[in-house]
Parts: structure tokens; sequence; C-alpha cells
């Protein structure tokens, strides 16, 4: 590999650079970019929510003719909520997280130059930008953007009729959509093809550490069910501009009868789970992976139960796979077919509960270095247990009757694969900084952003459980139109303030990021004493990764805080990089 | 409440403010022991903070939740819930009590040496197993509950009732005295014939259209829905009953009410409810509320979902027959 020593301009360096370290930051400050914008549209509509009948100044530079005097229309309201969820699920926790982490720390951890083909890297940046691009024109269309909920479900989104988004917004939505799959399946196929080629001497796949298996997985997950979405949205194209009728029979709207024939909606409904519950895992493994690493290392312990925790990523994968039903209990499916997913379904409990207690067993009798990034991790098992808690009553097909399309959906996912995925995220961010800059972020405003973002998360999202527990519909524009919600007023007031103190404190995120980007400390080689191979590159970045020979691998990556009989550390010091060879008699761990 | 909010984010600015200002000559970037003391300190804090809103919610916000379900079938729905939300009560205080205690226990210092511990087939089958059965045993009660609610016997003999949604309202069709409702189908949607009924279709002739549900106390009704335009949910929080209206197909739902709504109203998990809404109400110069039963859309529609609903009134069964002979036929309606 002789490519560092060939000259590079700026256009090859910065923007089309095939270089996998520089792509990792390209993704991380679009997902940042497109998560200032979902998050923003979350406070716009949580402000409707709060106070439907007051007027906001903000509500009226921003939505422009969607809005009368200050106050969204019904409308926008339903736009913000879809795109809001698109923006965050794809965006944000799929491209941005996965995106991110697995390009940057798939090549330095497994020992490989870069990734397989760094070309389709870079193909499957730019399409990702591109789809980033299209989805932000379609919030200026004049119909509005597309509005039919981030499922888009037809009718509702096939019919311009039903809702003024579905017309040109939805079009632009389910182009963009399709540019992002295309995206991540390029990015996924590189990411298998390069942990199964291409890792260093003595890197077998039982050496790897944890955020290795599960980066690998999520890409295998990726690839199964993302191209189910797009036929998905193949077909829909054709229901809406090609008059076919895969999903539409037997309707009537606006005064007419529509010619469509013989479709159904319980179709596109299986076709989208089919990907839209892996898809909750594709967000939830990576952040799982990062915060096993993050934690191990600054508990300076060992993961509890590697091989456990493998096999929980298989198992969590492979049931991911085989429960989209359970979004579809009250759908007019066969109740047998509910029974078989509610089987499954919670059967995923198990896999789950084994990852949250070997979490908790790793900071057991640890000597845990409470960085920000390990604050982040802590907080992630802390919301990940909450919300996953929930998905058994959910899960449970006599219970998702009551509870299905409530609040209480809207507080479990959001607990259990949005706050965890993001503290995931960040904790990664914070982790990988030096990494990925060469210079530190600041611990005090680490610890003020992870302080104010979980306890208003928790602000947020546990009181909703009650207001869904009290049948109050998701995707409400306003909740006064039914006298029986009246005392849920003011629990959505303080829930709303909590959203945007929480969302405030992400600015100080944000200023961390870029101002210690430039200002920051300069990292040293090894800042966490972590034992993977990442830490063994040097810290300005170069192609290719290692200045001489990929070194070698001669063990686990969890070899934190081991003694011999005596107590004493083997290699003196309280951890042993992957590179380190066994010493004599040492066991292998 | 909306100056509490404005003086919330002035404050958040302004703490967000200082502290960037700070970072110019504030350089620390590694946690120190005594960061280590700080963050265990505040990791403790968290958990009571975390354990009182739990605790919190749990009492204060009972009083707002569905009173007890007002269907047969819904007896096993409540159960149910109740023995999981227990079951996840107990497991969510027990785990963050763990989370944020090791945090503060084994925050760490440069005079500790953590535990090399690596695995232990033994907790690893304990923390497996427990869940199993555990699982298990929810499923088997949570599919026993199920199937009771899904499946409706040809010996149960439901009274069969249409409820046809369309943007953005309810419509409902009593089957007659045939008990068999006249197929419907979008393209006679005429006129008055907003259900679109075949009107060739001798089962036809007797059904009835309202716009409001009555249903007679004690006995089993057979909901058949149908959707004309877009999907909607017929969600009837208080049956502990939902299911989707589909347009091209003909999904369905059953339960037997239980309590009428004079009797519901009297209900005491209802009555302290709709004290609670009355004062907000009398606060604000509204009218008083009184307890109804609803039917809501709840699946995303357009514009107007937020407002689509329909009432629903539980009466004895002498006063249910009164009603519905009192409806007009479609026979005699749509000539």
């Amino acid at each position: 590999m002789s490519d560092h020593h060939h000259k590079e301009t700026f256009v090859t360096k910065y923007i089309f650079s095939q270089d996998h370290k520089m792509i990792s930051k390209q993704y991380l400050v679009t997902g940042i970019f497109m998560g200032i914008i979902g998050g923003f549209m979350s406070m716009l509509f949580r402000l409707q929510i709060a106070w439907p009948d007051t007027s906001f100044s903000i509500v009226e530079a921003f939505l422009g003719n969607h809005q009368t005097d200050g106050i969204m229309n019904p409308d926008m309201y339903l736009a913000l909520v879809t795109i809001h969820g698109t923006i965050m699920v794809f965006f944000v926790l799929t491209a941005g997280l996965s995106g991110t982490f697995s390009n940057l720390l798939i090549p330095l951890q497994i020992g490989a130059r870069d990734m397989a083909s760094g070309f389709l890297n870079m193909v499957s940046y730019w399409l990702f930008f591109l789809s980033s691009v299209i989805m932000i024109i379609s919030l200026f269309v004049e119909a509005g953007p597309a509005s039919a909920g981030w499922t888009i479900y037809p009718p509702l989104s096939a019919l311009p009729q039903a809702i003024p988004g579905s017309g040109t917004g939805m079009t632009l939505w389910l182009v963009s959509m399709a540019i992002f799959i295309a995206s991540s399946l390029l990015g996924s196929l590189n990411y298998i093809v390069t942990v199964l080629n291409l890792r260093t001497k003595g890197m077998k796949m039982t050496r790897l550490p944890l955020t290795m298996w599960a980066f690998f997985i999520t890409a295998i997950i990726g690839v199964i069910s993302f191209p189910v979405l797009l036929s998905a949205a193949l077909l829909l194209i054709f229901d809406r501009s090609f008059g076919t009728s895969f999903y539409l029979s037997d309707i009537f709207i606006s005064g007419e009868v529509l010619h469509y024939q013989g479709g159904s909606p319980v179709l596109f409904e299986h076709l989208f789970w089919f990907l839209g519950h892996p898809e909750v895992y594709i967000i939830l493994l990576p952040a799982l992976g990062i915060s096993s690493e993050v934690i191990s290392t600054n508990a300076r312990k060992p993961i509890f139960g590697y091989r456990a925790m493998v096999g929980s990523i298989m198992a969590i994968a492979f049931l991911s796979t085989i429960v989209w039903g359970h979004h579809m209990f009250v759908s007019g499916m066969n109740p047998f077919l509910g029974s078989v997913f509610t089987f499954t379904t919670v059967l995923i409990a198990i896999p789950s509960a084994v990852k949250a207690f070997n979490y908790v067993t790793t900071l057991w009798k640890g000597n845990l270095q409470l960085n920000p990034a390990m604050m982040f991790s802590i907080g992630l098992v802390s919301t990940f247990v909450t919300g996953g808690l929930t998905g058994l009553v959910l899960g449970d097909s006599a219970l998702d009757i009551n509870v299905h399309d409530t609040y209480f959906v809207v507080a479990h996912f959001h607990l259990v694969m949005g706050v965890s995925a993001l503290l995931g995220m960040f904790a990664g961010v914070y982790h990988w900084f030096p990494k990925m800059y060469g210079r530190m972020m600041n611990k005090t405003l680490g610890y003020w952003h992870f302080w104010l973002t979980i306890i208003t998360a928790y602000g947020v999202f546990f009181p909703m459980h009650f207001i869904g527990l009290a049948g109050l519909p998701r995707r409400y524009y306003t909740n006064t139109s039914f006298p029986m919600f009246d005392d849920l007023a003011d629990i959505n007031v303080f829930m709303t303030i909590m959203a945007i103190i929480g969302g405030a404190a992400q600015l100080i995120f944000i200023a961390n990021f870029f101002i210690s980007m430039y200002r920051g400390q300069k990292a040293t080689q090894n800042p966490w004493n972590a034992n993977t191979l990442e830490w063994t590159t040097p810290v300005e970045h170069i192609h290719g990764n290692w200045p001489g020979e990929i070194p070698e691998v001669h063990r686990w990556a969890y070899d934190y805080s081991k003694t011999d009989e005596n107590g004493e550390y083997v290699h003196g010091k309280d951890f042993v990089p992957q590179t380190v060879p066994l010493l004599d008699g040492e066991e292998p761990s | 409440m909306l100056a509490l909010f404005y003086i919330f984010i002035a404050v958040a600015i302004g703490v967000s403010f200082w502290q960037i200002t700070r970072i110019m000559n504030f350089r620390s970037v590694i946690a120190t022991d005594e960061d280590n003391e700080k963050q265990a300190k505040y990791s403790l804090a968290f958990l009571a903070f975390l354990y009182a809103m739990m605790i919190y919610c749990l009492i204060a916000m009972n009083v707002i939740m569905l009173p007890e379900a007002a269907s047969v079938e819904g007896e096993h729905d409540d159960n149910l819930f109740n023995i999981t939300f227990w079951l996840i009560g107990i497991v969510q205080f027990g785990m963050q009590f763990l989370i944020f205690f090791f945090t503060y226990k084994y925050r760490g210092n440069k005079n500790n040496k953590a535990l090399f511990y690596a695995d232990s087939h033994k907790l690893e089958l304990i923390w497996t197993t427990i869940p199993a059965v555990t699982i298990v045993l929810l499923i088997g009660y949570g599919l026993w509950a199920w199937n009771n609610i899904m499946y409706v016997g040809d010996d149960e003999n439901p009274i069969v009732i249409e409820v046809y949604s369309q943007q953005f309202r309810w419509d409902a069709r009593y089957a007659g005295e045939d008990n068999q409702l006249g197929l419907g189908n979008v393209n006679f949607i005429k006129g008055i014939n907003t259900m679109g009924v075949d009107m060739s279709d001798p089962s036809a002739q007797d059904d009835k259209q309202v716009t409001e549900l009555y249903l007679p106390k004690g006995k089993k009704i057979l909901f058949k829905f149908r959707s004309q335009d877009v999907l909607h949910s017929a969600y009837m929080p208080h049956f502990r009953a939902q299911m989707n209206c589909v347009p091209g197909m003909v999904t369905q739902f059953a339960f037997t009410p239980k309590y009428t709504t004079a009797e519901m109203r009297q209900n005491s998990e209802v009555v302290a409810k709709t004290d609670g809404i009355n004062k907000i109400r009398r606060a604000k110069g509204e009218d008083p509320y009184e307890f109804d039963y609803v039917l809501l859309c709840n699946k995303i529609c357009g514009a107007s979902h937020y407002n689509m609903q329909m009432k629903i009134t539980v009466v004895e069964e002498e006063e249910y027959n009164k009603w519905l002979s009192e409806q007009k036929t479609l026979a005699q309606v749509i000539k």
C-alpha cells in the first residue's frame, strides 16, 4: 500500500475522499446537521402539543404559509412529525451513527489499511449526502413535505387528495429514501467484506472487539432488510404514478371512486416492517457495541461474558427479522399470525436481558473512570432497560390492542432506541474524538451535556408512558377535542419544557464539538489506556493508518486489570493492548 | 407556565455561555479521581431523582389513567397488564439501582484495582433461564387472552354492527332483524347512500344506518370495520378494543359491554378522573364534562385526524331494543 505517498489535492482529501477516516467525519458532520434539523422540528411540534392555542413567533418565522398567526396548521403538524421521524431514524441514527463509527472503527480495529473498497465507500457517503439534500428540498415544496407519518402507510401516502403532503413532498421523500437505501447497502456490503477479509494477522473472529461484532451483524441485517423497503417504496411509486394497485383498492375520495382494485395496504405494512423492525436493531446494535467497548475500557475490566454478548447480538439480529408483525396486531392481519409474532417478539427479551445483566456485571467491582463517554454509556444501559421493559407490554398482542399507537408506544421506542442510541452515539463521539480529530473534547461541558440530556430525556419520556395509558393517541394535532384528555394538558406542558431544555443542552455538545476540533487539547496516542488496535495508530491521520507494518494481534481486546496469582498486573499496568504477545506461561483469556 | 418556560430557556442559554467561555482556559479532558468522586455522587443523586420520579408518576398519575375495563374481554387484558406492569416495575427498580449504585460504589481511584472477572457460566445460565421461564409464563397467559379476544365462536350469536370510517367521520350500520349486513362497496356510494350499501342485496333492506353507537349491556357485539378512503383505526379505549379500518377489506373485533354508561359514571375511578377534569375546566370557564364512552381514530388519516370521534352509549337491553326499533331501515330511507 503506497497510497500515502501520493500528493493529495484539497478535493481528494476533504471532499471526494476515499479514506475511511475522512468519510467517517463527513458522515458525522452531516448526521449532526440533520440531527439539528430533526431535533428542532420536535421542538416546534412539542410547542403545538403543549400550547395549541398560543401564537409563537418562532412558528411564524419558520413555517411560512403552513401557519396562521403563529399557530401551525394541522397538515404541517403531521409533516413535522413525519420528517422528524424520518430524519432521526434514518439520517441521524442509521447513517450518522453506523456510517460514522463503522467507517472509522472497522479498518482501525481489525487492522486494515482501509475499507475493502474505498471507492464504493465514497459513493456511499455521497449518495447519503444527495438523499439528505433531497429530503431537505422536500421541506420547501409548496404543498409541504411528506406528512403520512414516517411509516408512510398507503393509501394516505399515495393520495394527494387525502393529505397535501402526499403530492410532490411524498415523491421527493420516496426518491430520497431510495437513494438512501442504495447508500446504506453500499456501506453495509463494504463493512461485511472488510470484516471478513481484511483482518490483520492474529485477529480471529473470536478476538474481534464487541464493537466490530455489533457493526458486522448490523451490516448483515441491513443487507437483508433494506432491499425490502426499497421494493416497498418502488411499488408505492408505481401505485402513485403509474396507476397500479399493489396497495390500493375500493377507494372513494373527493366525491369519486378511484380505479384501484385488488390491492392491500396490509401488504405495504408487511413490507415496511420487514425493514422497519430490523431497523430498530440497525440503530441500536452499534450503540450497544460502542458502549460495550467504552464501558469495558473505562471500568478497567473485561466486558463480562464476551461470548454471551456475541451470542446475544446474533440472537437479537436473527429474531429481529421474524418479529415485524408485532407492529400489526390490530392491522386486520390473521389473529393466528399475531400469536406467532407475539411469541417471537417476547423472546427478544432474553438476549436483551443477558446484555443488560452483563453490562451491570461489568460495572461490578470495576475501577470506573467516569469520563463523559462512560457516563453516556451508563446512561445508555439505564434507558435501554427502562425502554426495553415496556416492550414486554407492547410485544404481547393482547396488551398491545389497547396501547397500540398511543403515547405509550412513543415513550417506549424513544427511550429504547431513540435516547439509547443517541446516548451511545455521544459516548462514541466523546470516546473516539481524539482518534478522529487528534484533539480532546472538554470534559466539564461533557458532564453538563450528559446530565442535562439524561434528566430531560427521562423528564420527557417517562411521564409519556402514563398519558399513553390514559388512552391518548399519538399524532394528534391537539388533544382539546376530547374533554377526557383535559387532565393531560399539564403533563404535556411539563414534557415540552423538558424537551426544550434537552434540545438546548445539545447546543453545549455542538459548541464543545466544534471548538474542541480547533482549540481542544492535543490528544496523546492512547488517551484512555485502551487495548484495541485503533490506539496503536499515530495521532496524525495518514492514509493507510499505520506507517509501517500492520501490527499483529496476540490476544482479545479485554485484558484489563489482568493479574497473576500474587495479585500483580501481569504486564505491569492495568491494560494489555491486543498487540502485546502472551508472556511465557500466561493463559489466554 | 409559559413564563416559567422562558425562564428555563434563559437559564439554559446562560449556563451554556458561561461554560463555553470557560473552555477557553479550561483544558482538562480526562477524568481524575476527583471527577470520579463527583460523578459518582451525581449518579447516586440521579438514582434518587429517578426513583422519586417513578414513584411520583406511579402514584400521582394513577388518576389520569383509563378506568377499569368496561368489557368482559377487557378484564383479562387488565389482569395481564397488572401482572406485567408489576413485574417490569420490580425489574426496573432493581436494575436502575444496580446501574447507578455500582457507578457510585466502584468509582475509580488510582489506588484501586478492578477485578478481572470475564465470565461465569453459572451466572449466565441464571440470567438466561429466569427471564426465559418468566417470559414463557407471560406469553402463555397473553396468548390465551389474545385467542379469547380475537376468535368469536358461531354459537356466541353476537350482534353484528358495521363501523364505517371516512375522512373525518364515523358512521355505523346495524344489521337489523336478520343480523346480516348487506354487502357494501364504494361503487354504490350515491346521494344519501353514504356507506355504499348494495340495495339489491336482500339482507341490506333491514339494515339501519346511524351516527352514534348504542350498545346493549351484557351482549356480545361483533364489529365489522370498513374504510372508504385511507386507513383509520377504531379505538375504543374503555373497552380495551381496537382494530384498523382498511380500504378494500373488512376487519372485525368483538367485545361484550359490562357496564352501562350510567353505571360507569358511578365508577369510583371514573368519578375521580371526571372530578379532576372538571376542576381544570371550571378554572378555564368551560362547561363541565360528563363521562361518555368514545370511539376515536387512532391511525394517522389526515388533517382532522385529531378530531374524528363517535359517541358510544351502553344501555340495558330493553332500552337498546327500544332505541333500535325507532331507527329507520335502509329500505325506508333509500328508495
